[in-house]
């Protein structure tokens, strides 16, 4: 029963997880760069979430547009970060690229945490009325439901685009291969910029999400889930979509085990321990593929 | 060529204590008050965790997110060597870095297969778990509050001397890894070190055995951050596990990067620089947080060599020309010109040019 419980709340924080490691996998996957900032789209979202929640009060509707708002402000966030830092390196080393995005996400934690109506200190969210249904023994809360069914709902979008639409068509090209889909006509700006986009309205759905799950809002609140995040990307093998699903949902379980059976002091531990075996063991994650050295 | 290796030694070694002997008295004398004196004091453990961030990330190609992590192990390692056993000082600190150099050697053998940022989400990832085991194992670390009364340096009971003391203590130890470090540069491992990052695929068939000398250089590294701890430790005389959290880890990045990644002497500069932009910015608050990272991104976009690039600059071969009397007027400013044409073109070479591209 201990152990349906923590598989519920497991599903529940997992699909955050899920979805915040799209974001990392798409965005890898079309100019192989760990956007570290992408954790701190999450914290920008629940923030843009926060402020339309406060002021409109939480209803389901308010929710929707809180959710809607928050996506669509960080995709241009995102877009924006995409224009202004990486793409100037995107023919330089990698590494480079690498602590240019450290540093995004050092400007933006510290940079929310200066900014007035941020600020330093944590906030508390609205939340939902804790309303509980009871599945054989376990309990399960409203908000779980909400969180896990608003990123079912998210992720059949993003397959939906990625898989039938032209510009997911394009996407797929591009993270392929760059200079044969330039061949082909595709604007390659244009489709960073678009998977920027939607990668970081994954991050801020999942921010709000998040924080009605965790309700205490903070400037450094997106280094933890964001790096978690990371690893789901990583397990499920990075750059392949299915793959940061399950991933995701891997993670989330892991930790809501750890919490419930060890304790909860190691359950960030825990993350990183499961990034190392899994690099340990298969390289290239779950679903990814192995690519071997070319001389 | 013997002979020129001691006259090198001895010359480098008497500007070393000249550079002191000038410290001090200016400490002594007043004109370098307590306050500078102990940011000096700082300056020195920041350039000790800095070099071994630029050994691995600036030498041997590797970036590790993960340098803070191996202070803690050397500062708790030392700090409880020195509480629980009664270990003297200066022994606490080295044993200290050999036990973070066995904790490298140990997180190494998994996480050196890995390339580019993988290594870097890893390290940054062992960083995380050796904070949050830190926090857990309190019988041992004294959890989240960190351990207290940690032993000093020895205090003479006069403000002015016990800066000169500290000083003294840290200024020996950073020389002494310098000279460890530039000379590993020049011998056979250390070429065999760049020639790493400079090409895996071209070293591994030249005969360099890629994955030794990684794990070579990252346990140096580990060693070098370990013993940087222990001195840290002593010097504040209390440690808790916020203190080497990975913004701190960040810190040493930023350092590397303004001072060059692949100069030793461009790391010497940043780290004085750095603990002074620190201090002078406290002015601004939190913004000096938002400025750290602005000079990350701006230094990568537009400054990616840094201060120094690749160059060094050798106390010896200045002695050298002084002594033969090359040193005039006119050559020092010719000198300074092209250093600063150097700076400011930006034409120095980028380190990561060679092993960053597609691939991992």
């Amino acid at each position: 029963m201990v152990f349906l419980q923590q598989i519920f709340n497991g599903l529940a924080l997992g699909s955050v997880y899920a979805l915040i490691a799209l974001g990392y996998t798409m965005v890898y996957g079309i100019v192989r760069l760990i956007n570290f900032a992408h954790g701190d789209i999450l914290m920008l979202g629940a923030y843009t979430g926060f402020f339309i929640l406060k002021s409109f009060g939480l209803s389901p509707l308010s929710l929707v547009i809180a959710i809607a708002v928050s996506m669509m402000i960080c995709s241009f966030i995102g877009m924006g970060i995409e224009k202004t830092c990486y793409k100037p390196l995107r023919n330089s080393p990698r590494i480079n690229a690498l602590i240019t995005a450290i540093g995004v996400s050092i400007v933006i934690e510290n940079g929310a945490k200066v900014i007035p109506f941020i600020g330093p200190n944590p906030r508390v969210y609205p939340v939902l009325k804790p309303v509980n249904y009871t599945i054989s023994g376990a309990s399960v809360s409203q908000t779980q439901i909400i969180v896990f069914g608003v990123s079912i709902f998210l992720m059949i979008v993003l397959n939906y685009i990625v898989n039938f639409t032209k510009t997911g068509k394009a996407m797929r090209a591009v993270s392929l291969d760059k200079d044969a889909a330039l061949l082909m006509g595709i604007d390659i700006n244009k489709i960073i910029s678009f998977t920027f986009a939607i990668g970081a309205a994954l991050g801020a759905a999942a921010g709000v999400l998040y924080s009605l799950s965790y309700p205490s809002i903070n400037p450094y609140m997106g280094i933890m889930p964001g790096l978690k995040a990371f690893v789901a990307a990583v397990l499920g093998g990075i750059g392949s979509i299915p793959g940061a699903m399950l991933g995701g949902f891997i993670m989330g379980i892991a930790e809501t085990i750890t919490r419930g059976y060890i304790s909860s002091l190691w359950a960030d531990a825990v993350a990183f321990a499961i990034l190392i075996g899994m690099l340990l063991v298969k390289p290239a994650g779950i679903m990814g593929k192995n690519v071997r050295e070319k001389v | 060529m013997r002979k020129n290796i001691l006259t090198n030694f001895v010359y480098n070694l008497s500007i070393a204590v000249l550079i002191f002997v000038i410290l001090a008295l200016l400490i002594f004398s007043g004109i370098i008050d307590e306050y500078n004196g102990n940011l000096l004091v700082l300056s020195g453990i920041y350039l000790i965790v800095a070099l071994s961030l630029n050994l691995i990330t600036g030498f041997t190609g590797q970036l590790s997110l993960g340098q803070a992590g191996f202070m803690s192990i050397g500062a708790y390692s030392s700090a409880i060597l020195m509480l629980n056993f009664k270990f003297p000082l200066i022994l606490a600190v080295i044993f200290g870095g050999l036990i973070t150099g066995f904790v490298g050697l140990i997180i190494g053998f998994p996480t050196l297969r890995l390339k580019g940022d993988y290594l870097a989400i890893t390290t940054l990832g062992f960083g995380e778990i050796i904070r949050v085991a830190m926090i857990n194992l309190s019988k041992l670390t004294g959890g989240a509050a960190g351990l207290k009364n940690i032993p000093k340096f020895p205090s003479s009971g006069d403000y002015i001397l016990d800066v000169i003391i500290n000083l003294t203590y840290i200024y020996v130890f950073a020389i002494i890894i310098l000279a460890i470090v530039s000379n590993l540069l020049k011998s056979s491992p250390g070429r065999a070190i760049i020639s790493v990052r400079e090409d895996e695929i071209a070293s591994s068939s030249m005969g360099v055995d890629i994955f030794y000398y990684k794990m070579f250089s990252f346990v140096l590294s580990a060693i070098i951050a370990g013993i940087g701890g222990g001195l840290y430790a002593s010097y504040m005389g209390y440690i808790n596990p916020d203190l080497f959290g990975f913004l701190n880890s960040v810190n040493y990045l930023v350092i590397v990067v303004l001072g060059g990644l692949g100069s030793l002497t461009g790391t010497v500069f940043s780290s004085v620089i750095f603990v002074y932009l620190q201090e002078w910015l406290r002015i601004f608050g939190d913004f000096r947080l938002v400025i750290f990272g602005l000079i990350l991104i701006i230094s990568m976009l537009f400054w990616p060599s840094g201060l120094m690039g690749t160059s060094e600059y050798s106390p010896s071969g200045f002695v050298k020309k002084l002594i033969k009397g090359q040193f005039t007027i006119e050559s020092i400013l010719s000198k300074a010109k092209q250093l600063l044409k150097k700076i400011i073109s930006n034409k120095s070479r980028n380190i990561f040019k060679h092993n960053g591209g597609e691939g991992r």
